[in-house]
């Protein structure tokens, strides 16, 4: 096998083929690029889950003086929020702490959140219940908590506030679903796309490769300039498609979104880095299966 | 170099056989023109010594090999011990005369200072010197099929087919290709070519192999084109 003899042909194959080259490049820098876009989709939900879970609680509600839950009758009693919390207590080690928010706490919280905003001057701190916010050491037992007390005199709810979360992560999945639909069939497109440039080139050059099996050329050999011009494009597919990624983190993620939305924890750099060399895996796999596969149809062995 | 035992090739979609029961002999050294109308089964013989097709039943030897038994990959090995010209010349119209040369090598991996050492001398062999850095529209159809004839022999090959390589062309030319592929059989390189050409035949005196469909009728030293001829 000559490196200067493959390479002249690739060369002279990519250029004689260049729309399709150009076709090529571009399909597989689409595909692979929502290809990895769903794949740090996932990785982000991922992330985020573990972000939050970690952070959330459930939170019990104590009844107030006009709560109208039937396991409340007026403000709750010293002895009830005593009852509660020694139940919660005892419920370890699926609880693991249990804090106590008063009216005033709350309403310390809820000033700090909406500092400058009108809707202080309405809210007194008897609106606020108190609570007791509860970490528990797998949000799976959240049912464990909500039987547990629930139905305690002087608990007016308990709520738990993966739920809430949970509707988001579902959009979020929903969307990696959607995005990795698209990459799939993006990814078949680039597929017949390849199959059909190798085609083309295969018929270009029937002579030169009628003339290479006559005076006995290693099946290699004449495969070899076909397959790399596919793969060619893809590597350079590939790399548009990195550096698309690697502008999408850089300037949407770091610049736009994370400054504005503090509170989400969002995919960092090396999760971002050690994608890229599967894309560019994808992408060689993709243009030299598919190329193979069609030599084998179209070149006699 | 070449042995046929009842060879029969049957081709899928017609109804009689292109070889029938073919049993032939070839020596190493040997120059044999194979005769016989279109659809003799003369390109079909040829085929099966290049392993383009494989026997339908019989075995064919080819210096030693029968190559019904040679796997896939071993058949690009077995095709450098042999050259092949066509009617057509089959040159690639957009590289020179030198290129084409070097393109059959360099498929094969012949090293560079092999390729610049073997082109010259075979464009001398074949009285192309001078016309490297020409292309093949720019050649006679002699002039072409003795570059097709150099790409065959540059690798040197103990046997060289050919098929009809004078049926375009003029019999003054034809004559000029004829005297070179004597030239190189007397190298030492077998020969075995089909061909429409009675004058030739019958001007060699070489042997004679006519088929006729599939069989071969007859099988003369020093044979004419037509049976009784001469």
């Amino acid at each position: 096998m000559r490196y200067a003899f493959v390479s002249r042909e690739v060369k002279a194959g990519l250029k004689r083929n260049l729309t399709m080259t150009m076709a090529l490049i571009i399909s597989v820098a689409v595909s692979l690029t929502l290809f990895g876009t769903a794949l740090l989709l996932r990785a982000q939900v991922d992330r985020m889950k573990g972000y939050w879970y970690d952070k959330i609680e459930v939170s019990i509600f104590l009844c107030g003086n006009s709560s109208l839950a039937f396991t409340c009758t007026g403000t709750v009693t010293e002895d009830q929020r005593n009852a509660i919390n020694a139940k919660l207590t005892g419920l370890a080690p699926t609880v693991q702490e249990v804090f106590y928010e008063s009216s005033a706490d709350a309403y310390e919280r809820f000033k700090e959140q909406f500092e400058g905003s009108s809707i202080l001057a309405n809210v007194s701190p008897d609106a606020l219940p108190e609570s007791f916010r509860v970490k528990i050491d797998n949000p799976e037992n959240f049912d464990q908590i909500a039987s547990a007390v629930g139905t305690m005199q002087g608990v007016e709810s308990v709520q738990d506030q993966r739920k809430l979360l949970e509707r988001f992560f579902q959009i979020l999945t929903g969307l990696q679903a959607f995005t990795l639909a698209i990459a799939l069939a993006m990814l078949f497109v680039t597929v017949m796309l390849v199959m059909n440039t190798i085609r083309v080139a295969a018929f270009a050059r029937r002579r030169e490769t009628s003339i290479m099996r006559l005076v006995g050329a290693n099946n290699s050999t004449i495969r070899l300039p076909f397959i790399l011009e596919a793969v060619t494009s893809a590597l350079v597919g590939a790399t548009i498609a990195s550096l698309g990624i690697i502008f999408a983190k850089a300037y949407l993620i770091d610049q736009k979104l994370a400054p504005n939305l503090t509170f989400i924890a969002f995919v960092n750099w090396t999760e971002v880095l050690l994608l890229l060399p599967w894309l560019f895996l994808a992408g060689i796999a993709i243009s030299a299966g598919a190329s193979s596969l069609t030599l084998r149809r179209y070149l006699k062995d | 170099m070449i042995r046929f035992d009842q060879v029969t090739k049957q081709y899928p979609n017609s109804a009689a056989p292109a070889l029938d029961d073919v049993t032939l002999e070839i020596a190493d050294g040997e120059f044999v023109f194979l005769v016989g109308s279109s659809g003799s089964g003369k390109s079909s013989l040829i085929r099966l010594v290049l392993k383009e097709d494989t026997a339908t039943s019989g075995t064919v030897e080819v210096d030693g090999v029968n190559i019904g038994e040679l796997a896939n990959r071993e058949v690009p090995e077995f095709r450098r011990g042999m050259g092949v010209v066509f009617q057509d010349f089959r040159l690639l119209p957009n590289r020179t005369v030198y290129e084409n040369i070097q393109f059959a090598l360099e498929v094969i991996g012949a090293p560079d200072d092999e390729i610049e050492k073997r082109i010259p001398a075979v464009l001398e062999l074949v009285g192309l010197d001078g016309k490297e850095h020409r292309f093949p529209n720019e050649l006679s159809g002699g002039e072409q099929q003795r570059v097709a004839l150099a790409r065959a022999v540059v690798n040197r090959p103990k046997l060289l087919l050919c098929d009809e390589p004078t049926g375009n062309l003029d019999p003054t030319t034809s004559l000029g290709i004829m005297k070179l592929l004597d030239r190189i059989n007397r190298t030492g390189t077998t020969i075995v070519m089909a061909t429409h050409d009675h004058a030739m035949v019958d001007e060699m005196r070489k042997r004679t192999v006519e088929i006729a469909n599939g069989r071969i009728i007859r099988d003369e030293q020093s044979g004419s084109y037509k049976m009784g001829d001469i």
